[in-house]
């Protein structure tokens, strides 16, 4: 209930088109219930008492009543959708601007198809219940009350008579609202299985012609369609039995007004004309009567979507600007990690209040080759890449899974242009680590600094905008590519998109583009390589000339071609500015002045390359797998 | 939601409807797949359609319907009936005014209220069965049809799949199939009663006062024209809302799936100024379809009063002149008010036609695509090979005219290892392709232990070929049920066999459910490698005697990609493999190396004798090694950059 009160709240805003709205109700359903009487005195006294003038004039009167409830009923409808599309558009907006601005441990888990069918399908029923829902219910209570009110004055025991049969329509009605419907969800249910199964099949059709699985992938079809089938044919046949039973019932009332009123004609104490308008307005009392299955349907499920619909803008964003926040001075680059530790499952609570002391920097900084983290011992560190001695390192520690920490006690200092190189296998918190620079998560110990500002103590804005990232998977949006790469400054000149574009190594694939600079790339454009993507994704991180770049695993998901062109744009990115790299390739990071090997949330080594390749440990396993055989092919092509 | 069938390829010869833009949408004859082109808005949207009936199409979809000939009578016949007890309600109320009222006779009343009791009874019964009847015989012949269209999906052959979008054949399969459906159940069934209710209401009209009735049909074509207008324009109006609208969802959505650049750039602001205003031309549109369908109750309702002010003003003159009765007068007011369902529905069912004649024409356009791989009639199972494949001078094209393998030749003997290399397009997939035979072709042949594979069925030979794909693809379902789709009948030691000889079975071991886990759509729990060595495992249970292996090209972790080795040694173990090859060590165990450039073969041997050649191969692997070698000390490869943007 206080779901709907709140969603009525959003209505309340037009409360003047609202009234409105229900004033012109009220004139409509008003003049609608004149016309049964003027038919009556039409019959009655028209005809009845051979009155031939009248009949013109009821004539004129009827268009007149019936041209001015038409306007009302015009306005009536016109507004209320007009008030209900306000508040869908109302909801959308702030549906649309809370989950952007909801930090990652919120879109972390949830679902975009989930958050998606609460901002179309929940807003709708929210927009029925506060349109149509509220003016059906309206409209109920007034019909019923004026058409009682009338009924009871032109002949009370025949009112009485004829109505016997309403609460009966109204059980009836009720009973369709709630056990009819719910069939129908559950035929949506299966329809969307259905689809499931065709659309795997389609998409997947060379596994299953591979396999040649053609007969078991019909059998899986067949057992869905049969169920759809069996589903709508047992919905329909309930539908069939009620829908028709209200009719029904209400057909017995026009029987006892027939028979009782008729009767009552007979004996004098009816007119026809009243006999007549009686039906009439046992018929008018029929359509809201059957409404009410209906709203208890919107009723119902306008509740449990504005439940939905009111999660996602009550949802607290662990990441929040405090309220004097100063904006970010711009960067230097001098990043410094001090004692992070980090977990997923406690970035999910609201952050304490209150400004915490930023921590000294921490005295030992191991910037030489070695072992970080004094409580590793370099062997178990390094057998620790092994899956079979990985165990769980929740257990390892102590500590309950629910809270393993992504990355623990980190401590990391890089100087203004320096390149850190970060490698580790999947899982290790490398991400973690640098997503913690721009402040997508917030620390759960420890401080993360930038030029010696806590990134907690600076607006979010400010400090975003300084710094820049090419993520593992490039996302670019269905908009021109000059958009694109203007995409974190939508006002850049073309020049400097031109430039940013040249900088990544994308302007020449960019120059065969249909369009060029003005394609269309996304869902209703052209469809671009990993390699491009990744391209375009580095010049807009360019454009915005951080000085702290973060490049998470770029060159991942692209051919050793691709990556060696990306390579090359790579280096013109990084001069000259702070840059953080994820690699799972050791050519990507060799040459980094400070390469981090992490690995279960904790640095386990640290040095450059060459300092790493000359001592035992991760680093040289990884070493040896990937480049030592390429290295040996290179010298075997040289013998040769 | 009905698709339009725009930019599908014309079988040759087959017609194409003329849409009502008046331009023939496909150029008959036109063949061949259908060229890339942006998806344009309209394409998304429902109808433009044409027109409302085609006689191939009724007929071919009566067919459908013909096994379940009788109850689809019988619905008529109960129709009919309700139509009947319907047009006699007021015709009852009349009689009792007119007879029993007027005169007094008790008896004739109740007999009148008894009659009517009967015709609300008859509604009742009748409704029910009739709706009964024709859902299920709708819905058997909705489930016929799709299983006959999914039935002859999986038959037809890849260059089908190339040209046709997932989407299309989803749009088929579910809109234009409803949309079919749809007229023929309800549609013929209310067509035919629409027709009866409105012949009926005229004869009643006219016996009870010829001329009143004449006046009072000067209404109907008002009525008629008036709901035809309304509804074009308005499904113009919901048409455009739609277009919006799915530009609203299409934004919020990218938003909410980007939102970590979103964030990341600090773009809120700019975005919400974005949404708002699609939102608000939405808004627009959806007030504008207000306000056109908010009138038409109201117009509907004053046309109506122009009928009741002629009866009440003209017919009172007859009553007072004798030439009606008061319960005559009733009944024309009645009967009046019924003629607008009959023909809001017919206007309607047009429109449903339409959507129903476009939407079989696509359907059965599917139906009659032939596959383009077929099995020869009378060709053998492929008995159980060793696995010796010969490819002699195969010439082969996807688009006629441009071949993509240009006489290829090679052998393979049991257990080889064939190693495929070469640039995007040299035809290295090509030649997966025909293997497994999902396509023809053009000449030469290729043999599987001497049978040209041709002759045999196309089931038997893929029984026996493995194929893992570089981006493997999971059905929704348990790891089990993935393992168990290469051997359906698998053992429980079987599945977890071969997923220990995958390494996979320790990761499954740790997860809560173990085998019983759900991979997810498109297998979001697992990571990149493990869904790789679930496709192994996949595979690997199917044991085929001849594996294809496409392999992937993105990078996992050093851990994942020593399991990956392993499980590629124990997968190609005693196979005739074939393999697209990325990783060194898998191109270092081939037993033979073919060398592709622009459809040929134009190096071929092992690792260490391409290398002496020093040909083609050796600066291929010199240039992908030297630079990821050399990595970020840009300087010295820049020189060879040119090359490799080829």
């Amino acid at each position: 209930m206080n779901v709907l009160l709140r969603l009525l709240r959003y209505a309340y805003r037009y409360r003047f088109f609202t009234v409105l709205a229900y004033l012109c109700l009220l004139a409509t359903t008003g003049l609608n219930l004149t016309q049964p009487i003027i038919i009556a005195q039409v019959i009655d006294r028209g005809i009845g008492q051979r009155d031939a003038p009248f009949l013109l004039l009821a004539a004129g009167l009827l268009v007149v009543v019936n041209v001015t409830s038409s306007l009302f009923n015009f306005a009536t409808s016109y507004l209320n959708e007009f008030v209900s599309q306000r508040v869908a558009y109302d909801l959308r907006n702030a549906l649309y601007d809370h989950l952007q601005r909801l930090s990652f441990a919120y879109h972390d888990r949830a679902k975009t198809g989930e958050l998606m069918s609460r901002v179309t399908s929940d807003v709708d029923s929210a927009r029925i219940f506060t349109g149509q829902g509220i003016l059906q219910t309206v409209n109920t209570v007034v019909v019923y009350v004026t058409v009682l009110a009338l009924m009871f004055s032109l002949h009370w025991r025949l009112a009485l008579l004829s109505l016997v049969t309403m609460p009966f329509l109204a059980y009836t009605a009720i009973q369709y609202g709630t056990k009819v419907r719910p069939l129908y969800s559950r035929i949506q249910r299966q329809w969307a299985q259905l689809t499931a199964v065709l659309q795997e099949n389609v998409t997947g059709v060379r596994v299953v012609k591979a396999f040649a699985r053609e007969r078991f992938e019909v059998e899986k079809f067949e057992r869905e369609n049969q169920a759809y089938m069996e589903r709508n044919v047992a919905a329909t046949r309930l539908q069939a039995l009620v829908y028709p039973l209200m009719v029904l019932i209400t057909s017995v009332g026009t029987i006892s007004i027939l028979w009782y009123g008729g009767q009552e004609t007979i004996r004098g104490h009816l007119t026809i004309g009243t006999l007549l308008a009686f039906n009439s307005y046992l018929a008018r009392l029929a359509q809201p009567t059957r409404m009410l299955g209906f709203i208890i349907g919107w009723v119902s499920r306008a509740t449990a979507s504005g439940e939905r619909l009111f999660e996602i803008l009550d949802a607290p964003s662990p990441v929040t600007e405090r309220p004097h926040a100063i904006p970010m001075p711009p960067i230097q680059g001098r990043v410094v990690f001090d004692h992070v530790s980090f977990s997923y499952s406690q970035a999910t609570a609201p952050l304490p209040q209150g400004v915490r002391q930023v921590r000294q920097p921490p005295a030992e900084r191991v910037t030489d080759a070695g072992f970080a983290t004094p409580r590793a011992p370099s062997g178990s560190a390094g057998a620790r890449l092994l899956p079979a001695e990985a165990g769980t390192p929740g257990a390892q520690r102590g500590v309950d899974v629910e809270r393993t920490l992504a990355l623990e006690d980190i401590c990391l200092e890089v100087e203004p242009d320096q390149v850190v190189g970060l490698i580790g296998h999947t899982g290790a918190g490398k991400s973690t680590l640098v997503s913690l620079i721009p402040r997508f998560y917030d620390v759960t110990a420890g401080a993360v600094l930038i030029d010696g500002h806590d990134v907690r103590t600076v607006q979010l804005k400010s400090l975003r905008r300084q710094i820049g990232i090419v993520m593992q998977e490039s996302l670019l949006f269905s908009a021109t590519v000059a958009e694109n790469i203007a995409y974190g400054r939508p006002d850049a000149s073309m020049a400097e998109i031109e430039r940013a574009a040249r900088a990544a190594q994308a302007w020449e694939f960019i120059q065969e583009l249909p369009e060029k600079f003005d394609t269309k790339i996304g869902e209703r454009g052209v469809t671009l390589s990993g390699g491009q993507r990744q391209r375009l994704a580095i010049a807009r991180a360019l454009l915005i000339d951080p000085r702290i770049l973060i490049l998470d695993d770029a060159t991942a998901s692209v051919d050793m071609r691709t990556e060696f062109l990306i390579q090359q744009a790579l280096q013109q990115v990084m001069k000259g500015r702070t840059t953080f790299v994820i690699a799972q390739r050791l050519t990507t990071i060799m040459n980094a002045d400070q390469i981090l090997v992490l690995d279960h949330g904790r640095i386990v080594q640290r040095g450059t390359h060459e300092q790493l390749v000359a001592q035992p440990g991760p680093y040289r396993q990884i070493y040896d797998l990937q480049l030592r055989d390429q290295e040996e092919v290179l010298k075997e092509m040289q013998a040769v | 939601m009905i698709q339009s069938g725009q930019g599908g390829p014309a079988p040759a010869g087959r017609r194409w409807f003329v849409r009502a833009t008046g331009a023939a949408v496909a150029t008959p004859g036109q063949s061949g797949p259908a060229p890339a082109r942006p998806r344009d808005a309209a394409d998304d949207e429902d109808e433009v359609l044409g027109k409302a009936y085609d006689p191939r199409i009724v007929r071919r979809t009566w067919s459908y319907v013909r096994p379940h000939q009788a109850k689809m009578l019988a619905a008529l016949g109960l129709m009919l009936c309700i139509a009947t007890a319907n047009l006699l309600q007021p015709y009852l109320v009349k009689l009792a005014i007119d007879v029993a009222i007027q005169n007094a006779d008790l008896g004739l009343l109740t007999l009148a209220a008894l009659a009517y009791v009967g015709t609300a009874l008859v509604i009742w019964l009748a409704t029910y069965g009739q709706s009964y009847l024709m859902s299920w015989v709708g819905q058997s012949v909705l489930f016929a049809m799709r299983r006959e269209l999914f039935v002859h999906l999986q038959r037809l052959s890849f260059s089908f799949y190339d040209r046709m979008e997932a989407g299309r054949i989803m749009s088929r399969m579910t809109g234009d199939v409803s949309a079919l459906n749809d007229f023929l159940t309800s549609g013929i069934v209310a067509i035919a009663s629409d027709f009866f209710v409105l012949i009926g209401i005229v004869v009643i009209m006219f016996t009870l006062n010829w001329q009143l009735a004449l006046l009072t049909m000067g209404v109907v074509p008002v009525i008629a024209i008036a709901t035809h207008v309304y509804r074009s324009r308005s499904r113009q109006l919901y048409r455009e809302v739609r277009q919006q609208n799915a530009i609203v969802t299409g934004h919020l959505a990218e938003n909410i799936s980007s939102v970590r650049v979103v964030q990341a750039f600090a773009r809120e602001d700019v975005n919400l100024r974005q949404f708002e205003r699609v939102n608000r031309e939405n808004l627009r549109r959806l007030l504008r379809a207000a306000a056109f369908s908010a009138g038409f109750n109201p117009v509907i309702t004053l046309i109506s009063t122009l009928a009741t002010v002629i009866i009440i003003a003209f017919g009172g003159q007859r009553v007072l002149e004798g030439a009606l009765t008061i319960g005559g007068l009733y009944a024309f007011l009645a009967y009046t008010g019924r003629f607008f369902e009959p023909i809001n529905d017919l206007s309607s069912k047009y429109n449903s036609m339409q959507a129903a004649m476009a939407g079989g024409e696509r359907v059965y356009e599917l139906l009659d695509t032939p596959p383009a791989v077929q099995d020869k009639p009378g060709a053998r199972d492929l008995p159980p090979i060793t696995g010796h494949v010969v490819f002699d001078q195969v010439v082969f094209e996807y688009v006629p005219g441009i071949p993509v393998l240009k006489g290829v030749s090679f052998q393979a003997a049991p257990g080889d290892i064939v190693a495929l290399v070469g640039h995007t397009g040299a035809g290295k997939s090509s030649i997966i392709n025909i293997l497994l035979r999902f396509y023809d072709i053009k000449s030469g042949s290729i043999t599987i232990d001497g049978y040209d594979i041709r002759d045999v069925t196309a089931h038997s030979l893929r029984r026996q070929v493995g194929l893992v794909l570089q981006e493997p693809f999971l059905f929704s379902g348990t790891i089990r049920e993935n393992i168990r789709y290469g051997k359906l009948d698998a053992t429980e030691p079987e599945i977890v066999a071969a997923a220990k000889a995958v390494n996979l079975h320790e990761f499954v071991e740790s997860l809560p459910f173990g085998y019983d886990t759900e991979v997810h759509e498109r297998g979001s729990t697992l990571s990149q490698g493990q869904r790789q060595l679930l496709s192994f495992a996949r595979a690997l249970i199917a044991d085929p005697r001849i594996l294809i292996l496409d392999e992937a090209t993105s990078s996992v972790d050093t851990t994942t990609e020593k399991l990956i080795q392993q499980a590629l040694q124990v997968l190609m173990r005693g196979r005739t493999s074939f393999v697209i090859a990325h990783r060194l060590s898998t191109i270092k165990a081939a037993t033979q190396i073919l060398v592709l450039s622009h459809g040929e073969i134009i190096e071929r041997g092992t690792h260490e004798e391409l290398l002496k050649r020093r040909g083609y191969y050796y600066n291929l692997y010199s240039m992908q090694f030297r630079s990821q070698e050399l990595g970020l000390r840009r300087d010295l490869v820049e020189d060879e950059a040119p090359m490799l943007s080829r």
